[in-house]
């Protein structure tokens, strides 16, 4: 089903271009890596595709239609920051999800947080940072998404969390989804993913298939960034 | 036993060496069912289609082969594992040979270390 086109796409801060002419398709059953420095544009541009900024100039529409109410539906978003009221507890935005989302699995939500030891009935103020971060990655990754946009998944968790929300990645792949996963650490996710973006000052710099990369470099996707993005 | 991926090569080819080792071994047994690509994936820590891939790969090498609705399964055909064994074993016999080649020794005082060595163990 999933199907992302984004074309001529440039955002603009007053004088400052986050992004410059994008043009990406992505495809559904895939795993993609969006990749770059900081400030490289790549929350800009997954906050586009879920209809959070506006464009100054050029298009994303995912399965035909424009990011908006509509998308949300199929949209699984995971900010780069917490979003959530924090003075609920677990339990309370378990039920937040059930009444927003109609494809959110309730079963697999509590499976990954008691997996993940998170208390159902504490506030997430009360959370350290990491295990709301989990939280919300548990959330987001409950529903049955057809796009999943998940910036920074893996930024503020220990290693062995890491490892749990890969494989949550690996066994929620579904052939008709697409999940795009933007990061600066891709040593750690590299093995998980298809096609891998370079994102450097707001341009798409590279777009191809990780393995690809391997076989035509004879380098790692990281060994290879950091030769793109050497300061 | 533990997946563990080298910088630089398609994973693809790595998962098929691994597998290939895993049947050579008896790890999956002639006739054995094969675990769903899914949790293959999951185990090593890889995206789901890279596995696909290389289990493909590993069916026209015709290691394995695929029953439509009941998942796949490590060849039968002793001919086939016998060619594996003797293109791994020549395979790791010219790595050790090579390495044993660097450091000066001959093809004869390698025969000779070889036969050395078994009666030593034995």
């Amino acid at each position: 089903m999933a199907r992302i086109e984004i074309e001529n796409l440039t955002k603009e801060f007053g004088t400052l271009t986050a992004l410059d002419n994008v043009v990406l398709e992505l495809e559904k059953g895939q795993i993609v890596g969006l990749l770059g420095p900081n400030g490289s544009g790549k929350t800009t541009l997954i906050k586009i595709m879920n209809g959070l900024l506006t464009p100054t100039a050029g298009t994303v529409s995912i399965n035909g239609i424009n990011p908006g109410i509509e998308t949300k539906k199929i949209v699984a978003y995971l900010p780069d920051r917490n979003s959530l009221p924090e003075y609920m507890t677990t339990g309370q935005l378990i039920e937040l999800y059930q009444d927003f989302f109609d494809d959110f699995n309730i079963v697999k939500a509590e499976t990954m947080i008691s997996e993940l030891g998170i208390d159902m009935t504490q506030q997430m103020k009360r959370m350290s940072k990491g295990t709301k971060e989990k939280l919300q990655l548990c959330l987001v990754m409950a529903r049955e998404a057809e796009v999943y946009l998940l910036d920074e998944p893996i930024g503020g968790v220990d290693p062995a969390t890491r490892d749990y929300i890969l494989r949550t990645i690996i066994s929620n792949y579904n052939e008709d989804a697409v999940v795009i996963i933007s990061t600066h650490l891709i040593s750690d996710i590299e093995s998980v993913l298809d096609d891998v973006i370079f994102l450097k000052e707001g341009k798409v710099v590279l777009h191809k298939k990780a393995e690809d990369i391997r076989e035509e470099t004879g380098e790692s996707v990281d060994q290879l960034f950091r030769e793109v993005f050497r300061c | 036993m533990e997946w563990n991926f080298k910088n630089g090569i398609p994973i693809y080819t790595q998962i098929i060496d691994e597998m290939t080792m895993r049947i050579a071994s008896g790890q999956y047994p002639p006739g054995g069912k094969l675990p769903s690509v899914r949790d293959l994936a999951l185990e090593a820590g890889v995206n789901p289609n890279t596995m696909q891939r290389a289990l493909a790969e590993l069916e026209r090498r015709e290691l394995v082969h695929s029953e439509r609705t009941s998942g796949r399964f490590v060849t039968e055909e002793e001919e086939i594992l016998n060619t594996l064994h003797e293109v791994l074993a020549k395979r790791y016999f010219e790595e050790f040979a090579d390495k044993l080649h660097k450091i000066g020794m001959s093809g004869e005082d390698i025969a000779e270390a070889v036969k050395r060595w078994l009666e030593d163990i034995r």
